[in-house]
């Protein structure tokens, strides 16, 4: 059914949350979680074309960079973006034939691929761009929160995560439940003024991004010789020193 | 938004059909249409053919088109899915409505009160259409109060201008029909020269700082893709139309799809007879023509928010 669940009362709801301040922009998120998914509950994730020009295929997980401000002040920051698991996803209300659905017990919105007619309807109802058309199978696919991996009990209990969360090598992403306000992930969230993508659109994404802190600006050229002339007779032998060692 | 021609003679074709079948459905037992028995199969006839011939083409945008009956399952919660269940429901009452009409040559009694039902169901069909349209927030082109004026009215006047023709074939002097058709005709133009205005003078809430949460030292702007290629995203979403394009074909959809038909329903009305067969006939041609480019610019000036992910400033 693509009416919502009812929302309980201590209600589950799984999800991530993505620190912008420390991603690196590797694309291993990206590539663990196409490894994983391929042969995993949505699976395969085609790829058409995949060694020549015009090359493209179903991704869950992909890394855009930006670049923020001009000049000395401007900085580069790596945005992962996947499916947020929204409160409010339209792209399940507006699926016709209830393939899309989001679950009562944890929150996850996938897609029931036996009974989805490819209308493509619900990846225009999601301003994030989180879903994509099979087109060898005439499906929609979209991120599962790689709930193979989360229930898995052949997992040891520390893997039990999603395989993008896994394969981070900064920690830049978690997971957790972010409907407990005492859960890691919810106190990271308070502690960090984590957010909302397009809040003003009212899907209430389940996912948080943690901005990046502000103290990391480059410091101006002004800063740079002052620091330079406080140098203290220490630190000049130390870079006597130093340049004595690199020749 | 990719301008996918199925979905463009879908909403084309459907909206005229189930506009004419209102226009049947009411005018009929309000005894405003000619009443013989070879007008109202010969006007059923083309209203159904219209509205099913969409209602098939629709199924060829689908990935797996032998699954649609599945469908009409999700009415309580989908536009999609109220459309397609009403306009299939249209079809009892219009069906017996035909019945009674053509074999039995009556419109009154409980055959008009099923063309009145097919009448609001048709109706109800089309604001279902548009609903699909003016109900997807990531789309302020589609998500604003223009979208389901513009429906009415365009799927008004494709069906006034067909009915105008018909009606010429069986009585050569109509004046109701193409007096009513030209006002349509002109009430329709107003309608999407003001979508028009709105949506060259308004965008989205959402720009590339709301969407990436980043924006404390300046302006966000794209810095690296996630690829190099292209991906279903970008097909689908991420579709341009150049300015100098947009604004000529919209020159050509404002000349054929309201000028034009509203010239030569004028002449008909004036003139009337075989010359008015013709221009209502021509009338036709043109704003079938006009529509379908203004149906691909509805698809290709539509901008999704998914686009200030790639590059977009603003949608």
């Amino acid at each position: 059914m693509t009416s919502l669940p009812e929302s309980r009362p201590h209600q589950k709801k799984l999800g991530l949350v993505i620190d912008l301040d420390i991603c690196v922009g590797c694309h291993a998120c990206a590539t663990a979680c196409k490894e994983w998914n391929a042969s995993g509950h949505m699976g395969p994730l085609p790829d058409f074309n995949p060694y020549g020009d015009g090359a493209w295929g179903v991704w869950f997980n992909r890394i855009h960079s930006f670049e923020e401000g001009e000049g000395e002040g401007a900085r580069t920051i790596h945005f992962p973006k996947s499916c947020l698991h929204c409160e409010e996803p339209a792209c399940v209300t507006v699926c016709p034939t209830g393939a899309s659905y989001k679950r009562a017990e944890d929150g996850i919105v996938l897609v029931n691929e036996s009974i989805c007619i490819g209308c493509k309807l619900c990846s225009w109802a999601c301003p994030y761009g989180a879903r994509e058309f099979d087109a060898d199978e005439g499906v929609m696919k979209k991120c599962t929160l790689c709930i193979d991996r989360i229930y898995n009990e052949n997992l040891t209990p520390e893997d039990r995560k999603p395989a993008c969360v896994m394969v981070c090598p900064v920690n830049a992403r978690h997971f957790g439940d972010l409907g407990d306000p005492d859960s890691d992930v919810s106190e990271l969230v308070a502690r960090r003024s984590g957010g909302d993508l397009m809040p003003e659109l009212g899907y209430k994404p389940i996912n948080k991004y943690l901005p990046p802190r502000s103290g990391r600006m480059a410091p101006s050229a002004a800063a740079v010789a002052a620091s330079a002339e406080a140098a203290s007779t220490g630190d000049k032998l130390l870079r006597w020193v130093d340049r004595l060692l690199s020749r | 938004m990719h301008p996918a021609f199925s979905i463009i003679f879908f909403t084309t074709a459907s909206g005229a059909g189930f506009a004419l079948l209102a226009l049947l459905g009411l005018g009929a037992p309000l005894a405003l249409l000619p009443a013989s028995s070879s007008f109202g199969f010969t006007a059923l006839a083309v209203a159904i053919v219209l509205a099913a011939g969409g209602l098939a083409s629709s199924a060829f945008h689908l990935g797996r088109p032998e699954r649609a009956w599945r469908a009409f399952s999700q009415w309580r919660s989908s536009w999609l899915s109220r459309e397609g269940v009403l306009s299939v429901l249209t079809f009892l009452p219009t069906a017996a409505f035909g019945v009674g009409w053509v074999l039995f040559g009556t419109t009154g009694g409980l055959v008009g009160l099923c063309g009145i039902f097919a009448a609001g169901l048709a109706t109800a069909t089309i604001y279902c259409t548009g609903m699909i349209y003016a109900s997807l927030k990531p789309i302020h082109q589609w998500h604003n109060s223009w979208v389901v004026p513009n429906y009415f009215a365009l799927g008004l006047m494709s069906g006034f201008l067909v009915l105008d023709f018909l009606v010429r074939l069986w009585a050569p002097h109509p004046i109701g029909v193409p007096l009513l058709t030209f006002l349509v005709v002109l009430a329709a133009w107003w309608s999407k020269e003001r979508y028009w205005r709105f949506i060259d003078t308004t965008s989205a809430r959402s720009t590339a700082e709301s969407a990436t949460l980043l924006g404390t030292r300046g302006k966000v702007r794209l810095f690296e893709s996630p690829h190099t290629e292209e991906n279903y995203l970008l097909k689908e979403m991420g579709f341009r139309v150049a300015r100098q394009h947009r604004l000529r074909l919209r020159r050509i959809a404002r000349l054929a799809a309201f000028v034009l038909p509203a010239l030569l329903t004028f002449l008909g009305l004036l003139f009337g007879g075989g010359f008015g067969g013709i221009t209502a006939g021509l009338a036709v041609v043109s704003a079938a023509l006009g529509l379908v480019i203004e149906r691909w610019l509805f698809f290709a000036e539509a901008k999704h928010t998914v686009t200030l992910y790639y590059g977009a400033e603003a949608v």
